[in-house]
């Protein structure tokens, strides 16, 4: 006769985060950076149908990383609920808060009820306000946690070390093609210190939530020539170092991984 | 169930269920009763409402688009309720749609359709073709046959410029749902005939925007000058017709200056001819 286990609920919640986390961890990470005329989202996917960064409202869009099913899903409702919401009330009502907080409810009664395995996902919601103010980036973690994100943020495999590089290199005001080239700076770091990736265009998914469009709708992915142009190096007139110690080696046709400056990346070890 | 749309708790199963689409089908199964065609079940089936009524929409195609253009009176018996009303809307970037009959009822039908477009291209994550966006006005249309038969109808016209082929192209409707590809110009509403005759007399397919532009104010003019329901260029109140132009570069609303410098010239030629510019007959 076989005894039953005990897991201590302690045991078993530290468990189902884990196995999302390593869910998450297998895939390629999701950048989200404010700039002077909203926010960015810049993605390491090579698919060109099956979208990571997603419009789900006039200013809402929705940046997800894990198991695609699963995002895809919550994606779904979201559109569904801000819909619904706008369609019942009005447009404005509509807003980011609401929406992650519906998002963490959904993710955390799935997180801690036993017949359900935890989802593997991890979510960005953002909207783009009036001015840089207003503003506003939720992260959401598999087991329905959210946290109010400023200037930069990161999600997936390599997440932590992605974050950090740029907390250190974001500052407000930068324009879309710093913003750019930050994020894929940042995507093509090397957790493990290694030398560094080159991406290039097609391996990006590139959106914004541009607040200056004189459409209602504020959400604008960015491809072909125009996304080009913004990952080819700054011109001289922005301020990046041409002859930096890190320059990169194997930059062939498109440079997104332009020479760093000298003095902010040698107090960078990571 | 309407708490779902409210509260702050979990996403209710239905809005994580793989489904259509489509925001009108989700809401069929979801919340049915926000559904205007549901929203009027059990009321009386006899009786006469009276209720603002839209008149005159008039569009036509040139090379490179359509234009959609509206009256801005709202009559309701043979009172004017309404001077300024809006009868043309964006249905989505590269459409519009103009309303005649029951205000209410059309303005609600034209919100959700440009619900219904949006929904589609967010959850397909691409747009519609311009013969399906056509085919879903249909289908909201028909669903108001109930109401249409108690005289509450819509009859709205639809434009849009078609990326496939490279061309504007328009579609006009009659209240059960019936769909019908117009060539050159149409006409929907009260003052429908005359204007649908004076573009006749007007309209040429090498017509530049402009030009097309100026002929529709003159039928909308010529239907306001033989209905009385539909409204004339109100010069002393600043208020002119609604006129859309959709192009390859997407939706565009004519901004109030070039509306009423067409609509002043065309007045001032009609101070020397009253029944508008002729057409040869040589």
């Amino acid at each position: 006769m076989s005894t039953p286990f005990y897991v201590s609920p302690q045991q078993a919640m530290a468990d189902r985060a884990e196995y999302a986390r390593k869910g998450i961890a297998r895939g390629r990470s999701v950048v989200v950076l404010t700039y002077a005329d909203g926010i960015v989202f810049v993605a390491e996917n090579t698919s060109r149908a099956l979208h990571k960064v997603s419009e789900i409202y006039d200013r809402i869009a929705f940046a997800a990383v894990g198991r695609y099913n699963e995002f895809e899903n919550l994606r779904i409702g979201g559109v569904r609920y801000a819909d619904l919401r706008g369609y019942s009330y009005d447009r404005a009502d509509v807003n980011a808060r609401g929406l992650a907080n519906v998002y963490a409810q959904t993710l955390g009664t799935i997180f801690s009820s036993t017949g359900e395995k935890p989802y593997e996902v991890e979510l960005i919601v953002a909207e783009v306000g009036k001015g840089p103010d207003d503003d506003q980036i939720y992260r959401l973690t598999p087991d329905g946690s959210v946290v109010d994100e400023h200037g930069s943020v990161a999600v997936g495999g390599s997440a932590d070390s992605i974050s950090n590089y740029l907390g250190k290199q974001h500052h407000d005001g930068m324009s879309l093609g710093e913003a750019v080239r930050l994020a894929v700076q940042g995507l093509a770091r090397d957790p493990n210190g290694g030398q560094d990736r080159t991406l290039t265009q097609d391996q990006l998914e590139v959106a914004v939530l541009d607040r200056t469009r004189p459409q209602q709708r504020k959400f604008k992915r960015l491809l072909g020539t125009q996304l080009g142009r913004l990952l080819e190096t700054a011109p001289a007139t922005e301020t990046v170092g041409g002859a930096g110690t890190g320059a990169t080696a194997d930059d062939e046709d498109i440079p997104v991984a332009p020479p760093e400056e000298p003095g902010t990346t040698s107090s960078d070890p990571e | 169930m309407e708490a779902d749309t409210r509260g702050t708790g979990r996403l209710p199963a239905a809005f994580l269920t793989p489904g259509s689409s489509s925001f009108v089908e989700f809401l069929a199964a979801h919340q049915p009763e926000l559904l205007p065609g549901n929203r009027h079940r059990g009321l009386p089936q006899s009786g006469v409402v009276e209720a603002p009524h839209g008149t005159t929409i008039v569009s036509a195609v040139f090379p490179g688009g359509v234009i959609l253009a509206g009256d801005r009176r709202a009559t309701m018996g043979n009172l004017i309720s309404k001077r300024d009303m809006e009868k043309v809307f964006p249905a989505d970037e590269y459409s519009a749609v103009g309303i005649a009959g029951t205000a209410g009822l059309a303005v609600e039908m034209v919100r959700l359709f440009q619900l219904e477009l949006e929904h589609y291209e967010k959850i397909e994550g691409a747009q519609l073709s311009l013969e399906g966006k056509a085919n879903r006005l249909t289908t909201m249309i028909r669903s108001n046959l109930g109401m249409a038969m108690q005289g509450l109808a819509v009859v709205p016209v639809f434009a849009g410029y078609d990326i496939d082929e490279g061309r504007g192209r328009m579609f006009s409707y009659d209240v059960t749902g019936g769909r019908y590809e117009e060539k050159d110009f149409t006409a929907t509403g009260s003052g429908s005939t005359f204007a649908r005759s004076s573009l006749k007399k007007l309209y040429r397919r090498d017509l530049t925007e402009e030009q097309t532009a100026t002929a529709v104010v003159q039928a909308l003019y010529d239907a306001a000058d033989d209905d009385s329901a539909t409204g004339g260029p109100d010069v002393t109140r600043k208020i002119f017709p609604v006129i859309a132009v959709i192009t390859d570069e997407g939706y565009r609303r004519m901004d109030e200056d070039e509306v009423s410098s067409i609509a002043r010239r065309v007045l001032e030629e009609r101070l020397e001819s009253p029944d508008g510019p002729r057409a040869s007959i040589t």
